[in-house]
């Protein structure tokens, strides 16, 4: 027991350790830079050195703020983003959690975070912070409906909420393909939602730097402040990890019906770099939003959501649920 | 491993967080000065409270988002038995989401929806 959740952390660091330095490389590769490359071979040790500044760093609770809460919040942050990695499949039969109500699960805890944005944004009595975390609040219950109605169109065509289920029902072709036109809206539709629910570009009103400094985060410093990081990073892993699970197949690898000789190639590789080489194509593309698409204003956000993905992702459903019933094709 | 996997994250959720913020606290250097506890601002203090009054927006999506997120809920025990179900199924969220529409059609003319 000990040893696993001494693995498991040590996964979920190195995890976000990685993360941090993709984003860092990718945004230079955007942007034709070198990006890190004085710390360790290729800049890889710069995270690491971000992150021994970070604890060296004095975590500083400002005079007026809700003392509590305001060092409650970074908690509530990383235990809900850890929790969520509960039900994941990482790879063949290897699985933490395969428990039965998987999408509901993932779905549930993780709007939990919101109760962190908003504690952290309420008590630092600052006039930034309140507005991220407002912006923050709204921004993430709205979304989420978009996403629990696009992952409700795949338990619809799998018939189970269980996640190690819902794989199984893609040995013989991953969702995205054989879902034919409402799969791929969905799918659509679930990152644009789920880049909202994290809070990244463009829908980083929460943190809009230019406009708010540092969001809810703004007086947060030191190991406080990472803690909220590295949640954002391990919140953009997981919603990649759970597009890749429901949509692209999770760990099953990639098969062409008849190709028989191409279909044995590709069993050879092993199930844990299917599981994440998806995910990370995901976080890629997720990182690729970032330097492509100017931010959002909060009314433009609130209307893409409520008046084009929602009714969208509802009729959406209608059409999944046709599909499976009456066994039509769009 | 079960529904012990949950405990045995909330625990390293805790000490992640509580450890890596109790060694800063051992290893970082403080200090202390008048203006160190002031809220964070463009170089002026901070006029009046920051706990005001907010706009009353975030409020209304909020009031509509409850009502949606119990939709929700509603459709993933439907969405589980659909297939098995069959016909019924299609017919009762039919009327379902016809009802649920028309409430936010009614919003989106009474411009709940509107940012003000």
């Amino acid at each position: 027991m000990v040893i696993t959740g001494v693995c498991l952390l040590a996964f979920l660091v190195v995890l976000c350790f990685f993360l941090g330095y993709m984003e860092r490389k990718v945004a230079a590769f955007m942007e034709i830079r070198l990006g890190p490359n004085r710390v360790g071979p290729k800049g890889s040790m710069q995270i690491v050195a971000d992150t021994v500044k970070l604890l060296f760093k004095e975590g500083l609770t400002p005079d007026g703020a809700d003392k509590f809460l305001f060092n409650l919040a970074p908690f509530i942050v990383v235990i809900t983003s850890m929790l969520v990695v509960a039900p994941i499949a990482y790879a063949r039969d290897f699985q933490l959690w395969d428990i039965n109500i998987g999408v509901l699960y993932v779905s549930s805890i993780s709007s939990m975070a919101v109760i962190g944005i908003l504690m952290a944004g309420w008590s630092s009595s600052n006039k930034y912070s309140l507005i991220g975390a407002m912006r923050s609040g709204a921004q993430i219950v709205s979304y989420e409906l978009s996403i629990g109605l696009s992952l409700i169109s795949i338990v619809i065509l799998s018939g189970s909420l269980q996640l190690s289920e819902i794989i199984e029902s893609q040995a013989n072709g991953w969702w995205i393909f054989k879902g034919h036109i409402p799969v791929i809206i969905s799918f659509v539709i679930f990152i644009i939602a789920s880049t909202a629910e994290i809070n990244r570009a463009p829908f980083d009103l929460t943190e809009a730097e230019q406009e708010l400094t540092g969001g809810f985060h703004t007086e947060y410093a030191g190991m406080k402040f990472a803690m909220f990081l590295l949640s954002e990073y391990i919140n953009l892993f997981v919603v990649s990890a759970i597009a890749a699970t429901i949509f692209l197949g999770g760990w099953m690898p990639f098969h062409i019906g008849g190709l028989d000789a191409f279909n044995h190639i590709m069993d050879y590789i092993p199930s844990s770099i299917w599981f994440f080489g998806k995910t990370f194509l995901i976080i890629f593309i997720i990182m690729w939003f970032r330097w492509t698409f100017p931010r959002l204003r909060i009314d433009q956000l609130l209307n893409l959501e409520w008046k084009y993905l929602l009714p969208i992702s509802m009729v959406n459903i209608l059409l999944v649920t046709a599909m499976a019933i009456m066994g039509w094709h769009f | 491993m079960g529904s012990s996997a949950l405990i045995l994250l909330l625990i390293c959720g805790i000490a992640f967080a509580g450890g890596g913020i109790l060694l800063s606290k051992a290893l970082a250097k403080t200090s202390q000065n008048l203006q160190k506890g002031l809220p964070y601002e463009c170089g002026i203090p901070t006029i009046g409270t920051s706990w005001i009054q907010f706009n009353v927006g975030y409020y209304l999506f909020a009031l509509i988002f409850l009502v949606f997120d119990v939709e929700l809920v509603f459709m993933y025990p439907w969405a589980v038995v659909v297939k098995e179900v069959g016909m019924a199924a299609l017919i009762e969220i039919l009327i379902f989401i016809f009802i649920l529409f028309m409430g936010f059609l009614y919003a989106w003319r009474k411009g709940a929806l509107k940012w003000i």
